[in-house]
């Protein structure tokens, strides 16, 4: 448990990590699609019923800015740094809206933060289990006490998610943790959901907002484009989308079905089963090497001796 | 390596050459901006962003140097496994090359983590992530660079025995009078020195084949896991590069440039020291690589082929061009040496040597970062800075290899013959 975690102990059972209790209620569900854990965390962000206000990204900030050491980011005309104007994601900005405009009459906003993969690649390399994967809540968390700052899990995100501080001395990765530490543990809701004045923004279980989202499309055909974003995409993701543009166009990337993770652990796990490979090539390589150099030395002791019956003068030539 | 001293000599001439003042320069500017990072963040040196997380210090620097390093590990295989004993002379230089090139690839590795001093958490088995092909290549790239500092162990405890401790005494009598102990305290710590060399040198010697085999088994893994670093990028790396065989070809890859970077070396070294070419041991070295690269370029054009990307790779666009001249390089390179008046001509050797390296090294850098794509909005190109520390970590060792092989007998020794004669 870390330092922060202790300290908020007691307001966790005052205000209940009701969203927690649930959840430890729902982990014995049978989940719907095989390894798929539908009883995990997530939200549903609707880019139709978006305004583009960004007060997510505000209460993002307001509740999260200290844990995760994020700062404001000026505009260039800004210099009192009294206006935080973001321009993407970054080592200050854990979630963002964005606009797309195709013409004046068809535009969408669209929200970027953690997708909270079922399959994460970021935890699957991460060589010192820094990014770790919350087995009730489905969470991908972030540890900077372990963290080496190697990047590799910007590497093996598809979705470009974890950010690096880069004008900082002491850097970390910032990504969005459900606000697993700040609002979700207080209120029970991530921040952004909390404060969405629209309701684009709907937290909850995924097998709920699965399920949310199948009523909008089939009660509203004509308003979605017919598919849930994050619903098979890398093996499932907890953070679901519903837009009126191709997905594509809004920067969330056409993706297999398959994880990512599951593809380079097969092969990991084939060539390193059991440590045995490795052992294997070694000794038998010892066997071969230890024979070659006995012959070797079986050489050169003929030769010595060649060379002293012949005669010492030889040996100085 | 294992006995046979007197294969090898010291280099006579200066330390103190032209050469060695240029590099000293380079290395200094490298190290300046290596304290800029450290104090402003890795942000103020680099081009890196988001989107390209890595950059030339770890495409080139860790996934190519020590491929370029591997000299070491392809002729350890060449003589203790295939038991090809007359490359012996070629060793010990192999293996001081590849001792500078893994250990500079560690120091770059440093330079590069954003939380360096978290990295004893390898050494802590509770943060272990066995599934990380890095937390593989990490543990495995320490424990061969220890293994290669072991494996030269013996050249160095040869020259302790056999010093004069002149210099010694020369260094310290210019660093200050009154550091200097009287002359009999000194010559007897020499003595013990000397002897504790010779105490531990025919012991180390003994075992030292197990700790060769250690050093063949361990780039064996951890050159196949710098491919399968790059397996996570499924929908990032192009499908020119992306395949499950990257391990495979990564640790061929290695192999080759391997043989390629001992023949550069041996010429290379051979015309700056006005030595007399190692043509005979090199020829014999090249009759192998083709075979090599032939295995190489059939794995790679049939998985292509399998995959269906044939096509994509002569479309003659950005990526099918790197594509091209990276496969053109390694064919044409290697395949000069099928014929056996290639192989004695020492500018062919280097000219074929040097094709062959250019295009093994450009095959890992289009894996990470050619070929890399995280989308729309992100480019990389390094910046000045950050070419000026990779520029000076290269110049570093370029100037420990020059300064070494002066102290410590390391080259071939062109006066004995190791074997048949």
């Amino acid at each position: 448990m870390s330092k922060q975690s202790r300290r908020g102990f007691l307001k966790t059972i005052g205000f209940g990590g009701a969203a927690l209790l649930t959840c430890k209620a729902g982990i014995a569900g049978a989940s719907e699609h095989g390894q798929v854990n539908n009883e995990a965390l997530g939200m549903l962000y609707d880019a139709t019923m978006c305004v583009g206000c960004k007060a997510c990204m505000t209460a993002c900030k307001r509740v999260n800015g200290d844990f995760g050491n994020l700062s404001y980011e000026k505009a260039p005309f800004d210099k009192d740094g009294i206006w935080d104007a973001p321009q993407d994601l970054s080592g200050s900005t854990r979630t963002l809206i964005k606009l797309y405009k195709e013409s004046d009459a068809k535009w969408s906003y669209v929200k970027y933060s953690c997708m909270h993969c079922q399959k994460p690649s970021c935890v699957s390399v991460c060589p010192v289990s820094a990014m770790s994967k919350d087995k009730i809540t489905g969470i991908i968390d972030y540890n900077k006490d372990t963290c080496i700052g190697c990047r590799y899990c910007q590497v093996g995100c598809s979705f470009n998610i974890p950010k690096f501080q880069w004008e900082k001395t002491v850097p970390q990765i910032v990504k969005c943790d459900l606000c697993k530490s700040t609002n979700l543990k207080q209120k029970g809701i991530t921040a952004c959901a909390e404060t969405c004045p629209v309701g684009a923004i709907t937290f909850g279980k995924r097998k709920d907002l699965l399920e949310i989202a199948h009523t909008r499309l089939k009660e509203n055909p004509g308003r979605y484009i017919q598919s849930v974003y994050g619903e098979h995409e890398l093996g499932g993701t907890n953070h679901l989308y519903l837009a009126a543009v191709p997905y594509n166009k809004l920067g969330l990337p056409v993706l297999p079905t398959a994880a990512p993770a599951e593809f380079s652990e097969r092969i990991q796990h084939t060539i390193y089963k059991g440590f045995i490979a490795p052992v294997a090539l070694y000794s038998t390589l010892c066997f071969i090497a230890i024979k070659n150099q006995k012959k070797q030395d079986e050489i050169s002791d003929q030769k010595k001796t060649a060379d002293e019956n012949s005669g010492k003068g030889e040996e100085h030539k | 390596m294992a006995g046979h001293h007197e294969q090898f000599i010291k280099q006579e001439g200066k330390i103190f050459t032209k050469s060695f003042f240029v590099l000293l320069t380079l290395t200094l500017i490298g190290f300046f901006f290596i304290g800029v990072r450290y104090v402003k963040g890795i942000g103020a040196v680099s081009n890196m962003s988001d989107g390209y997380p890595w950059g030339i210090w770890i495409a080139y620097d860790v996934a190519t140097g020590t491929a370029i390093a591997c000299g070491g590990y392809a002729v350890a295989i060449l003589i203790y496994i295939r038991n090809h004993w007359k490359y012996h002379p070629l060793i010990r230089s192999a293996l001081l090359t590849s001792l500078f090139g893994y250990g500079l690839a560690g120091f770059s590795v440093m330079i590069d983590l954003g939380r360096y001093w978290n990295s004893y958490g390898f050494f802590m088995p509770s943060r272990w992530q066995i599934n990380s092909a890095m937390f593989e290549v990490a543990l495995c790239v320490m424990t061969y660079t220890l293994v290669l500092a072991i494996e030269f162990l013996p050249a160095v405890l040869w020259s302790m025995e056999n010093s004069k401790g002149n210099t010694l005494r020369k260094v310290t009598t210019w660093l200050h009078p009154r550091l200097v102990p009287d002359e009999a305290k000194m010559a007897s710590g020499l003595e013990w020195v000397k002897s504790s060399a010779a105490w531990l040198r025919p012991r180390l010697e003994k075992f030292l084949v197990f700790f060769i085999v250690l050093g063949i088994t361990l780039p064996t893994m951890h050159q196949s896991s710098l491919g399968s670093l790059l397996l996570i990028a499924a929908t990032k790396l192009n499908p020119l590069w992306h395949t499950g065989f990257l391990p495979l070809l990564f640790l061929i890859n290695c192999v080759y440039i391997g043989y390629g970077i001992v023949i550069l070396e041996s010429i290379i070294s051979s015309y700056g020291f006005g030595r007399s070419f190692e043509v005979k041991e090199l020829s014999g070295l090249s009759k192998i690589i083709p075979w090599l690269t032939l295995i190489w370029l059939t794995v790679r054009i049939g998985d292509l082929a399998w995959r269906g990307q044939l096509a994509a790779a002569v479309k003659f666009d950005f990526y099918s061009n790197f594509f091209l001249l990276e496969f053109l390089l390694i064919a044409c390179g290697s395949f000069i040496l099928f014929s056996e008046t290639m192989r004695r001509s020492p500018r062919w050797l280097f000219i074929s040597a040097a094709m062959m390296v250019l295009g093994g090294a450009l095959y890992r850098f289009n894996v990470y970062l050619i070929g890399f794509n995280p989308g729309q909005g992100w480019h990389y190109f390094p910046s000045f800075a950050e070419l000026m520390i990779t520029a000076g970590i290269v110049s570093l060792e370029l100037l420990g290899y020059q300064v070494l092989v002066k102290v410590i007998p390391v080259l071939p020794n062109p006066n004995h013959h190791a074997n048949g004669h």
